[in-house]
């Protein structure tokens, strides 16, 4: 039963081919020829470098063209003043979609937990600070119901904070009442709730919290996606949720963390829209989700997962206050901002789709 | 000689099909033992098994003699057991150096670990270059360059010394093969005989017979979902293992399990 083999010869016959030819298949050299090629690395390790051009870029033309009208303090820190809301929900909506989600609740998430501070503070008479914590908690849970959807009940994202944005939104109009609660109210019982709003003035420079808690909130964020486990967990995820599961990536917990980090992002948007618009306002920030994705998706964020950076969503929501005020102050018509942000948005896939081309 | 790794008489249902019905196998210390068989023959479900994949409704899986009872991979990674999956499990937007540690990050000693939880880039990177380099991967230049801009050969070199680095008891390799053109294979196979000289066992599954003979020290042949026999390869031609495989020929009898 038993027969001499060949094996050896077999095998040696089957790759004689092979033993003659260069044995250099794992030398990871890298042989980049042409500009073509080094700028699309170069992109491919830094995404956020094409906002960012694109935002110096349009600074410099506005700054030609409107003079020192544009180009002053003021004027600039006013864009700042300008998209810190968008900023902040546009942080929270980037680290969904880098785990190749999407979040369109983020607005009606804001909403309700602004709404929560305020009604718990007028309505039920709590200190301020307690009224605050349970509207932070509202949009921790609101995230995690989300998170929950998505990762353990496995719904589509998309599917999930659709529905969620219905029902929260109409939840914020029942429990409100669709009642606004005044500003002068708010800053005679409760000033903590316009925090937010107060301002910092460096030489013409107007700062608002709200603006520095948006710095601050994407540096940290930055640093915990760039630095941390947890970070390259997120990346892994929205990269490949199977490969990532099977090198020890707990994926469910990955997953509702980012929609609590989201919710909870959300909330602070919303306690920065009281000091914002100074009063608590149910009708509000209606446009955050699409703003906020346009920003990301302008900042380089691939909406397929797992590229981009955190930075780069904070340069897209600047473009695009960048252009607005610049055309508002040009006289131009409004409508030419939503065109050219239209033209940004599809000009940003377009490079996601060029840098992912991976013959890099 | 005790076997490192050992399962006695798995089973898996699916429904009405038995995916594995009675499967045993031994792993002894040193070697690496081939798994082969027809496809739906049942071998990748008992893999699964002993990577933590799949949860065996019947039947023992002993590790070192003790018996273990995996729920997920990460327990069984934690156990020492490495796997290298047929997709590789790598995401290929990060880095050679961030897939390596993905899952089992090094964080900085101190504060800025404890507190911040910032990782140990550094030693991390150098970790993973001098694993790289003791098998022979050698030209690697930038630890730090995204797992896609490597080739399928590179890929599979990451993969094998990722598993290489972290296993401690045993290292399972699913196709490692499967994917490769004939120079590339050439490599990884040599890559494969590198971690057994390094004294890691090995659990190889392939369909690639000519690989099989060349790298196997025994070889598993398993056929309606239980092991049919394990043959030396210097004793069996490959259309014997073939044979027996499909169930042309029957097992030798000294030999049958």
């Amino acid at each position: 039963m038993t027969s001499e083999t060949k094996t050896a010869g077999e095998s040696a016959d089957y790759e004689a081919a092979a033993d003659s030819s260069p044995q250099a298949v794992a030398s990871f050299d890298e042989h980049h020829h042409g500009l073509g090629h080094k700028i699309q690395h170069t992109l491919h390790q830094t995404p956020s470098l094409v906002p960012l051009i694109v935002l110096v870029l349009s600074i410099i033309a506005f700054g030609i063209m409107l003079g020192s009208k544009f180009f002053s303090p003021f004027a600039l820190t006013l864009i700042l003043q300008q998209v810190q809301i968008v900023g902040i929900v546009a942080a929270a909506q980037s680290i969904v979609i880098l785990t190749a989600g999407i979040d369109l609740s983020v607005g009606a998430i804001m909403v309700l937990s602004s709404v929560v501070m305020g009604q718990f503070t007028f309505r039920y008479g709590l200190p301020v600070e307690v009224a605050v914590a349970c509207g932070l908690l509202c949009g921790t849970i609101c995230g995690y119901i989300n998170g929950f959807l998505v990762a353990v009940v496995k719904l589509p994202p998309f599917i999930v904070t659709l529905g969620m944005w219905q029902i929260v939104l109409a939840t914020n109009f029942l429990y409100s009442a669709n009642e606004t609660i005044r500003s002068q109210d708010i800053a005679n019982t409760a000033p903590l709730l316009q925090l937010f709003g107060n301002k910092v003035n460096i030489g013409g420079a107007i700062f608002t919290y709200g603006v520095i808690f948006l710095v601050l909130l994407v540096l940290v964020l930055a640093y915990a996606l760039r630095q941390t486990a947890w970070g390259r967990h997120v990346y892994a995820v929205g990269d490949d949720p199977e490969a990532a599961q099977l090198s020890g990536v707990q994926v469910k917990k990955v997953l509702i963390s980012v929609y609590m980090l989201s919710g909870l992002i959300c909330a602070f948007a919303g306690w920065a829209m009281i000091g914002r618009i100074g009063s608590v306002s149910p009708t509000s920030g209606q446009l955050a989700n699409i703003e906020s994705i346009t920003a990301v998706v302008i900042g380089g964020i691939s909406l397929f997962g797992g590229r981009g950076s955190i930075l780069g969503s904070l340069f897209g929501a600047l473009i695009v206050g960048v252009f607005t005020l610049g055309l508002r102050l040009l006289g131009a018509d409004a409508q030419w901002t939503y065109l050219l942000i239209g033209l940004l948005i599809i000009a940003a896939v377009a490079v996601d789709q060029w840098i992912r081309k991976v013959s890099v | 000689m005790e076997p490192v790794l050992q399962a006695r008489s798995l089973v898996k249902r699916y429904g009405r099909v038995v995916a594995m019905d009675h499967a045993d196998l031994e792993l002894y210390p040193g070697e690496i033992l081939a798994v082969i068989g027809d496809n739906g023959a049942g071998k990748s479900t008992l893999i699964k098994a002993l990577s933590g994949a799949v949860i065996p409704d019947e039947g023992d899986i002993l590790l070192d003699g003790k018996t273990v009872n995996f729920t997920s991979p990460i327990q069984a990674r934690d156990a020492g057991i490495e796997t290298v999956y047929q997709t590789l499990a790598m995401s290929p937007a990060l880095s050679i150096a961030d897939n390596m540690f993905m899952g089992r990050e090094l964080r900085k000693p101190g504060i800025m670990g404890a507190w911040l939880r910032q990782l140990d880039r550094k030693k991390m990177e150098e970790i993973a270059r001098q694993k790289l380099s003791e098998l022979g991967l050698l030209t690697i230049q930038n630890i730090n360059q995204a797992v896609e801009t490597l080739s399928g050969g590179q890929r599979q070199g990451v993969a094998v010394a990722r598993a290489a680095t972290f296993g401690s008891k045993v290292v399972i390799m699913d196709e490692p093969t499967a994917a490769l053109g004939v120079k590339e294979s050439r490599r990884v196979l040599d890559l494969i005989m590198d971690v057994r000289a390094r004294g890691l066992p090995i659990v190889l599954i392939s369909h690639n017979m000519p690989h099989v003979f060349e790298v196997a020290d025994r070889i598993h042949i398993h056929r309606l979902g239980r092991r049919a026999c394990v043959i030396r390869p210097s004793d069996f031609s490959m259309s014997d293992a073939v044979a027996i495989m499909t169930g042309a020929m029957d097992p030798p009898e000294d030999l049958a399990a």
